[in-house]
């Protein structure tokens, strides 16, 4: 694999590249004090010098004193929105004569390039990937806006403190697969080394026509993640943690949790892996006609688990175990992994400020369940 | 549509007018409303009265008098279906500050001669009084979702609006947190869906409009509006609004108020 030198004031020319060949590029852009993903034009709506602080239920964007453009930790929005959309029309149903017509919503093609991937992100794309169309359960819909997609990841220097990334193997490198990979390195020269992991990749490296990295150069990149683990101080122990948790369901800390936890589903809305939704039917005024609707859901709302009779989850407590149960237990024997990725959005925006690595390390030591029951 | 239309009557308890103009502020919609049902009982459109029972009954306002309490009891019996409508009607509204308060001082402070007033000591939501099949949240209700029920109990449907949190919303339209990122104090955890998450999209936080979700757990918000810097007495305040008495809403600033009591 070969290594090449992107100089900063080329970095528009990447993006200009990726627009030319049709592609929405989606990237981190500053928007109402956060840096969200969005799409955007050109390297100006990118973050420039901005960087943000984390900590439970806190999230400040702040300048970083220095012109580096993806020198922030990942904030409200993850890439998921993008395929996995909050809500859209799946079809509409119409009376014809005596009969009903029924006319799907087409999808949109729409080719996306996803600019500033940090290693967790491409995680929990795979981990969607599995879920929405790896086995025979596909979502169409899904697939079709994840069929044309350019990864451009970008090794993560800037950890935050709610970052357990480490702990869940998901960076702060990124590892592939992905087109293009990039490391950001502001001393000196403004520049990034550029790796390649596709086809699609080395066709743009030789489109921009870049130059090979020098080998120092190389050295400065490998360098940035390892520097980022190392100022990683959030930990998740992982070791046999689904069985853990799995064997204290009756745990006393999820009553404790559930007199903090607001059930306002925050946690789960910006889980980037969090794929649950519901369906919505509304009818023409006249009953001539009517739409299905889908639309982003959470386990924490009590209408989630509503059945013939009423909720399955009443109690905060009771969705509470469900979503972190779900997360980093169950998952591995439904979808052969976990379910959480590090990336720390869960801690940062929840208004309660409760942290999922706490709570599953009181969960999963048996001795005080014992102790306090 | 040769079948006779359903009759639609519009009542007006104690409040403000604010939710049964929202019928009127549905513009694009009120024709096709009109063309669907006969407008049989709605002062505020019509002087035009059509006498009962009406298929579907929209109520305003809370029972605040002995009068209106009787009134509505008629209401009720004239109507098929009978949906409240807005904060007063499904919570008490503002007016409902009363319940926390003495109403015969009240009435001394603000009128002349209150012994002219035939008022009781409490607001109290429709649904404290007779049975109702629908309550829409929300001061003033959302016209969407107005119209929404209108439509589903017209297509005998029930109507799809959700009971979950206003940060569900603020997160499918991909709003950034005013709280978390700005440190704005909000109500969008504890607060009934219904509004589009309207003040947050303009970085504003939550006033509670809609009242209580259906997980409301206001005392878990505490500690979060503290931290921002608002006094308990601020925080017992921002819950004592249009949704004052809806039970969620009422807990937290009964507890915070008792808990301020030793130092007055």
């Amino acid at each position: 694999m070969d290594i090449w030198l992107l100089p900063r004031a080329r970095l528009g020319e990447l993006i200009a590249t990726l627009r030319a060949r049709g592609y929405d590029v989606v990237a981190p852009t500053p928007r109402d004090g956060a840096i969200v993903y969005d799409t955007i034009e050109s390297d100006a709506d990118l973050p420039i010098g901005l960087g943000d602080e984390q900590s439970p239920g806190r999230y400040r964007m702040v300048a970083r004193g220095d012109a580096a453009v993806f020198g922030y930790a990942v904030g409200p929005t993850s890439f998921k929105r993008n395929f996995h959309v909050p809500t859209e029309r799946l079809y509409r149903v119409e009376r014809v004569g005596g009969a009903l017509r029924f006319v799907p919503e087409p999808v949109a093609a729409r080719k996306v390039a996803l600019l500033g991937a940090r290693g967790c992100d491409l995680v929990a794309l795979r981990s969607l990937d599995r879920v929405l169309q790896g086995d025979r359960y596909r979502d169409e819909r899904y697939a079709a806006r994840r069929s044309d997609v350019v990864l451009i990841a970008v090794h993560c220097g800037t950890p935050s403190a709610s970052c357990f990334c480490t702990s869940m193997g998901t960076g702060p490198r990124a590892s592939g697969p992905w087109d293009l990979a990039l490391t950001e390195l502001t001393t000196g020269q403004h520049r990034f080394i550029v790796e390649t992991g596709s086809a699609m990749g080395l066709t743009l490296v030789r489109e921009l026509g870049l130059r090979a990295a020098g080998t120092l150069d190389k050295i400065h990149a490998a360098k940035v993640p390892i520097a980022a683990a190392e100022s990683i101080t959030r930990r998740l122990e992982t070791d046999a943690l689904g069985a853990r948790l799995a064997q204290n369901l009756d745990h006393p800390r999820f009553a404790k949790v559930a007199e903090r936890c607001l059930a306002c589903t925050n946690c789960t809305q910006v889980c980037p892996t969090c794929f649950c939704t519901t369906v919505e039917d509304h009818t023409e005024l006249d009953g001539s006609a009517a739409e299905r609707h889908r639309r982003w859901d959470s386990c924490f709302d009590l209408e989630f688990s509503y059945i013939h009779g009423g909720p399955v989850r009443p109690s905060v407590r009771a969705r509470y175990r469900q979503w972190l149960t779900h997360k980093l237990s169950s998952w591995h024997e439904q979808f052969g992994s976990s379910g959480c990725v590090g990336c720390g959005r869960c801690i940062t925006w929840c208004p309660a400020g409760i942290d999922i690595t706490e709570e599953a390390r009181e969960v999963g030591s048996p001795r005080k369940a014992e102790k306090t029951t | 549509m040769k079948a006779k239309k359903p009759k639609l009557a519009v009542f007006k308890l104690a409040s403000c007018d604010g939710c049964q103009l929202s019928l009127l502020d549905c513009e694009d919609e009120l024709l096709a409303v009109a063309g669907a049902v006969e407008i049989a009982y709605f002062l505020e459109a019509t002087s035009r009265i059509v006498k009962g029972p009406y298929d579907l009954t929209l109520v305003e306002g809370s029972i605040t008098t002995e009068h209106d309490a009787e009134r509505l009891r008629l209401i009720r019996k004239q109507s098929k279906k009978l949906i409240t409508i807005g904060a007063c009607a499904t919570a008490g509204g503002i007016q409902a500050l009363r319940n926390f308060a003495d109403v015969a001082e009240y009435a001394r402070v603000v009128y002349a001669r209150p012994d002219t007033l035939k008022t009781l000591a409490t607001s109290t939501p429709v649904a404290a009084h007779v049975a109702v099949d629908y309550e829409l949240r929300g001061c003033p209700v959302d016209k969407r979702q107005l119209l929404e029920v209108l439509n589903a109990f017209l297509n005998g449907r029930p109507p799809r609006i959700g009971s979950h949190s206003v940060c569900l919303d603020c997160k499918r339209k991909g709003t950034v947190c005013v709280m978390v990122a700005h440190g704005t104090p909000c109500l969008g955890p504890v607060t009934h869906s219904g509004c589009g998450a309207l003040c947050p999209s303009y970085t504003r936080g939550c006033f509670g409009c809609f009242g209580p979700s259906a997980s409301a757990h206001p005392a878990a918000l505490r500690p979060a509006l503290t931290q921002l810097g608002k006094t308990e007495a601020e925080v017992a305040r921002l819950y004592a609004t249009f949704n004052a008495a809806a039970p969620a809403f009422a807990a937290e600033h009964q507890s915070l108020a008792k808990r301020k009591e030793p130092t007055t």
